[in-house]
């Protein structure tokens, strides 16, 4: 009876994992069929499977590889991860282990940006980049994430550096060591967890962000990937489905790829701030 | 906030500053400088290249007979009364079948998760389009169960729930968040409602839902801020010439409007305008919920 019901769970359970994850097989399934088959063939495995629309894709839009989009995408997500990681450690240190006055306000003040919708800010800041003369180009894009403006990753840190035990600061503190130290030798190694959620989800959102690249960037040279899809819909008169579903697809390896490897990290950072996404 | 003990903390104003610069540059030029700007610019005509122009309460006034603008607060209402309750649903479903210990439980809930994290890119997006398409796989399929829609993508009526699935299809943040809410609700509660003879219902009814209502308060507030502000969906399923909003403007998400009058036509004060409402909006059901969460929230320890 009992083995009964745990085959039944299970039975029910993958019934709905493949219900859930059809897309993505649909996806993956798709780009490697003919072109007209795409949206009209039912069948799920593709017969026989072409390798073509793999070769379209990676000769990219208007002229552009798609090794220089995945360039482009990669540099913006990783100078995002260096600057969100080392910017909201710092802030997160301050507001979890170091007493001053205003603390409590500032913190508040930190959660509070949590519930700003982010449109109140984005035409101030871009009117402020158009007179810097820097649209079309990264800045933009990446001075907030060296200024600590995603708050849901000070947020996380914090919550992670207090549970650390407070003795090893003190006896640190004997010791001789001040913030700095305390801060590099204590408190970030023993962060290790936090940090690495901190850097799989920023690169991962970096990495499918639209909105910034498309108000931010006019040269598709410069275009990171998910740009440079939007564009190749706009150009292409008949889309070329094949391609676009390989295109799609191999802009989405990355993020699978992470999500193989780190996916404990990031469903527990999930659980214990309560992460969107 | 938890509290620092007395005896590790050592004043040091200094060195709490300096740890936060990069953090308060970041508040002051990014986020407060921009919010006030943004009020000013609310009440003037700007179009980026001339100065602003005051216009005192127009852009809010202007808002009332644009008739694009009232759509989108309808496309929107509807896409956040929709999504939200749909997605929670998924959520707290699949999180409750995936509670009890289980063979590879890990698994499922990675597999599971897995849709949150590629779900609002482009490439999905797309995914959706084609498989919500004329004579393809969605539409193929109702047809043969004899419900003949001709299509979602290009159907008015249609158009939206399409979003509303691919958003509801992304459950796997909250439901991560409600299997660490639910491992937290002490066994002996189920088994002493046992004892009274609960059914599972019954113990659902009257252990999971009020032992959880902080979790599900916690996770409705973050899926409606979310949700009031999705763009990347809408505006790349239904482009068009006009950046977004069709078919019929069905699909024109408070967002993608904003988008079109701030980034397309240049209608900066407008569009601050606008924003300002979403704040106003987003504020006025945060607040509402937290009202009304008194009613059904309940904390360890007031429990009677």
């Amino acid at each position: 009876m009992r083995r009964l019901r745990s085959v039944a769970w299970h039975a029910g359970a993958v019934l709905l994992l493949i219900v859930v994850l059809y897309p993505v097989v649909w996806m993956i399934s798709s780009s490697f069929k003919d072109s007209r088959d795409i949206i009209g063939d039912l069948d799920l495995l593709p017969a026989p499977p072409t390798g073509r629309n793999y070769a379209t894709a990676v000769e990219g839009v208007a002229g552009i590889s798609v090794w220089r989009l995945f360039g482009n995408s990669l540099l913006l997500a990783v100078l995002s991860v260096i600057g969100t990681v080392v910017s909201s450690t710092l802030a997160a240190y301050a507001f979890a282990r170091v007493r001053f006055r205003g603390r409590g306000l500032l913190f508040a003040l930190m959660i509070s940006t949590l519930l700003l919708p982010f449109h109140v800010l984005i035409i101030p800041q871009y009117i402020v980049f158009q007179r810097l003369d820097l649209i079309d180009t990264y800045l933009p894009l990446l001075v907030g994430k060296f200024l600590a403006v995603e708050a849901f990753f000070v947020f996380l840190l914090v919550q992670f550096m207090r549970t650390l035990p407070y003795e090893l600061d003190e006896s640190a503190r004997i010791d001789g060591a001040g913030h700095g130290r305390i801060f590099w030798n204590i408190v970030l190694p023993l962060s290790r967890p936090a940090l690495i959620t901190t850097s799989i989800f920023t690169f991962i959102w970096t990495w499918n962000d639209f909105f910034g690249p498309l108000i931010y960037l006019s040269t598709p040279d410069r275009y990171p990937l998910p740009l440079a899809l939007q564009l190749y819909i706009d150009q292409t008169e008949a889309t070329d489905y094949g391609a676009l579903i390989a295109m799609s697809t191999l802009a989405l390896l990355p993020v699978v790829l992470f999500f193989l490897v780190f996916q404990r990290f990031l469903i527990e950072g999930v659980a214990t701030s309560g992460l969107k996404g | 906030m938890t509290t620092i003990p007395a005896r590790v903390r050592y004043g040091d104003a200094t060195a709490g500053l300096l740890f936060l610069t990069p953090w308060l540059l970041g508040m002051l030029l990014l986020t407060i400088g921009p919010m006030l700007a943004s009020l000013y610019l609310s009440f003037t005509d700007y179009d980026l290249f001339d100065t602003p122009e005051w216009v005192g309460l127009d852009n809010y006034r202007r808002m009332f007979d644009d008739p694009r603008y009232l759509q989108s607060v309808t496309v929107t209402t509807a896409y956040v009364a929709l999504a939200v309750p749909l997605k929670l649903a998924a959520a707290l479903g699949v999180a409750l079948l995936l509670n009890r210990p289980r063979l590879g439980q890990g698994l499922y809930r990675s597999a599971f998760y897995a849709p949150s994290l590629i779900g609002a890119s482009v490439s999905l997006s797309l995914v959706w389009k084609s498989i919500f398409s004329d004579d393809a796989v969605v539409d193929r399929g109702l047809a043969a169960i004899g419900l003949d829609t001709g299509g979602w993508v290009g159907r008015p009526e249609f158009s939206l729930p399409m979003l509303v699935l691919l958003a509801a299809w992304q459950f796997g943040g909250p439901m991560v968040i409600f299997l660490a809410g639910l491992k937290q609700i002490p066994g002996e509660l189920y088994e002493a409602a046992a004892v009274d003879g609960a059914g599972p219902w019954r113990r659902f009814r009257a252990v999971t839902l009020p032992m959880l209502s902080p979790v599900l308060f916690f996770n409705l507030l973050l899926e409606i801020i979310g949700a009031f502000q999705v763009f990347t969906s809408a505006f790349v399923i239904a482009t068009g010439a006009a950046g977004g909003g069709g078919p019929a403007g069905s699909t024109l998400l408070y967002t993608v409007y904003l988008y079109g009058r701030g980034f397309v036509d240049f209608r900066m004060g407008y569009a601050s305008a606008m924003a300002w409402m979403l704040v106003l909006g987003v504020g006025l059901v945060t607040a509402l919920l937290f009202r009304t969460s008194r009613m059904w929230v309940h904390y360890a320890g007031d429990r009677a």
